[in-house]
């Protein structure tokens, strides 16, 4: 594993060095011309992102870095938080610079609470060392902290504006937009909010250019990605790999070249079975936030599909109506076929109301059961599986 | 049983509000402190958050009856949360889940009459890599067997019965 670059070395301040080095425009300009784009899954292009809170007015300005990794399947944030902080807190600095901002938060969801202490005290080590806090690296016109506020265990918080509505001390339910929190975040004020892998990536982009990343992926996803993988494989775990890779080389790559079908993008992603496998893994084909579910030959996929569905149903925030009763129907439905006492006539019924929640629903959650439902449905009636 | 002595959730608020300040940025952080320190947040103290932080009482309700961290009904001293997303629930989750009610005495939703032991389901905690896990109070443990949950559970009885 000697070549990984992410989960490589790192020596702690190189990103921030390298973007004080550059103008905050030319910051900017380096993360758009690099092609990253959003790791949390939604792949918005971080540097129109940056550049958008950059030409907001004002200087009260906020930098959110989403840790509340929650979707099923995911675990990469984890692994990066507690053996590369320094890497992700380094590209919140840099985005602080970029963009004006003053003040980042690190919204962590509440089960990775263990993780408190030692991120505090890395907080502390930047401050000591004039990484954090006022007139960084001695730049008199730069003073930037990071402060980690908490979350209380809620799923739908990892939607950027139910997050921001979570900080400022309310349920955590999802905002209408526009405005994006560009324009009117955390406390109305501009605010980027990134996911944890991007901030890491920010910071290698910053170590090693534009166009070492650039170079690196598809002409659509360029760069590199964290693959949590986790099911039925030999070796689950995070894994450093291309953008664009196919499905059928990630399998060979972790061990996974028995299954029947993975998951790709958690229980609000898309299932894809063997004749699929030569798909790319990438924002123009299947998206995902880095989430592979392997699923053997034996394995009950409408069991499967009960699972996420349950899970939706519960963290459904029940503000709006196709999400809160759509996912409960989804869910009977699925519960009636597996008990096989299902007219084709329902099943129709049952893709309608996924699809019609992707159109009305207020955000990705509800939005996104339609992936799930339709995908594993399918698997299922093509029969790859038990 | 103990007898619990009376507590007095206007000092305990106060005490609290002193240190994270009025401003309703704090109010989930002033939740979850007190939701540590005494395992739940009762109506008395929801209430004297609302006039501190001149909120209304529905407010403070709302937020706690959204988290699944934060409850008005007391919880044990240790809260178990298995993991019941997918891919626990693939390795092995049914078994650890009755060897985790047999070693507590609880089942699932229960809380022990010695306010010892919560258990409850939780859904992804992002140790998919390490099946079944789960989470007990703030300490995460994979790979989990019902031999190994007997021995964890045994772990949190004696550190519980020594304070």
């Amino acid at each position: 594993m000697g070549d990984r670059v992410i989960l490589g070395p790192y020596a702690p301040g190189t990103a921030v060095d390298a973007a004080l080095d550059q103008r905050r425009s030319d910051v900017v300009m380096t993360v758009r011309e690099s092609g990253l784009r959003g790791r949390g899954g939604a792949g918005f292009p971080t540097g129109t992102k940056w550049m958008l809170a950059a030409a907001a007015a004002g200087d009260e300005k906020y930098v959110i870095c989403n840790a509340d990794e929650g979707e099923p399947g995911t675990f990469k944030d984890r692994v990066l938080l507690q053996e590369y902080p320094d890497l992700v807190f380094d590209g919140m600095v840099t985005a602080g610079y970029a963009i004006g901002a003053k003040e980042g938060y690190v919204y962590l969801r509440a089960e990775y609470r263990y993780m408190l202490d030692a991120l505090e005290n890395v907080l502390e080590k930047m401050r000591s060392e004039g990484r954090l806090g006022n007139a960084i690296r001695g730049r008199e016109d730069f003073d930037f902290d990071i402060h980690i506020h908490l979350g209380s265990g809620a799923y739908v918080c990892g939607e950027e504006s139910a997050l921001i509505e979570s900080m400022e001390g309310r349920r955590g339910e999802p905002r209408i937009r526009p405005p994006f929190p560009v324009v009117a975040g955390y406390l109305n004020k501009p605010t980027v909010v990134n996911n944890v892998e991007t901030f890491a990536l920010v910071s290698r982009v910053m170590e090693h250019g534009a166009d070492w990343f650039r170079g690196i992926g598809t002409e659509e996803s360029a760069g590199l990605k964290l693959y949590s993988v986790s099911g039925d494989v030999q070796e689950p775990g995070v894994y450093e790999l291309p953008m664009g890779i196919t499905v059928n080389a990630l399998l060979e790559t972790v061990g996974g070249t028995d299954a029947a079908a993975v998951q790709i993008g958690g229980a609000s992603g898309t299932m894809v079975t063997r004749r699929e496998f030569d798909r790319k893994i990438a924002f123009e084909d299947i998206a995902t936030g880095g989430s592979i579910i392997v699923f053997g030959p034996e394995r009950n996929l409408l069991g499967v599909l009960e699972n996420f569905l349950e899970f939706f149903a519960e963290e459904s925030c029940g503000q709006c109506t196709p999400c809160r009763l759509g996912t409960m129907r989804l869910l009977e439905g699925v519960r009636d076929l597996q008990n096989g006492s299902v007219e084709p006539e329902r099943i129709d019924a049952l893709r309608n109301l996924a699809d019609s929640m992707a159109i009305s629903a207020k955000c990705g959650l509800g939005q996104s059961c339609n992936a799930p439902f339709g995908s594993i449905l399918d698997a299922h009636l093509e029969g790859v599986a038990r | 049983m103990t007898t619990r002595t009376r507590i007095d959730w206007n000092n305990v608020v106060q005490d609290v509000v002193d240190m994270r300040g009025e401003d309703h940025t704090a109010l989930i952080p002033i939740l979850q402190d007190i939701q540590r320190s005494h395992g739940h947040v009762p109506r008395e103290a929801q209430n004297a958050i609302a006039i501190a932080l001149d909120v209304s009482q529905a407010r403070v309700a709302e937020v706690i009856s959204f988290y699944s961290f934060l409850t008005e009904e007391p919880q044990g001293q240790y809260i178990f949360r298995l993991c019941q997303t997918i891919s626990c629930e693939m390795d092995g989750k049914d078994e650890v889940a009755s060897a985790l009610e047999r070693a507590l005495g609880i089942a699932f939703g229960e809380t022990s009459e010695d306010g010892l032991f919560s258990l409850e389901y939780t859904n992804c905690i992002g140790m998919c890599d390490q099946p079944p896990a789960m989470l007990v109070n703030d300490d995460a443990f994979g790979g989990l067997t019902p031999q190994s949950v007997q021995d964890i559970v045994a772990d949190y009885r004696r550190k519980g019965e020594e304070r």
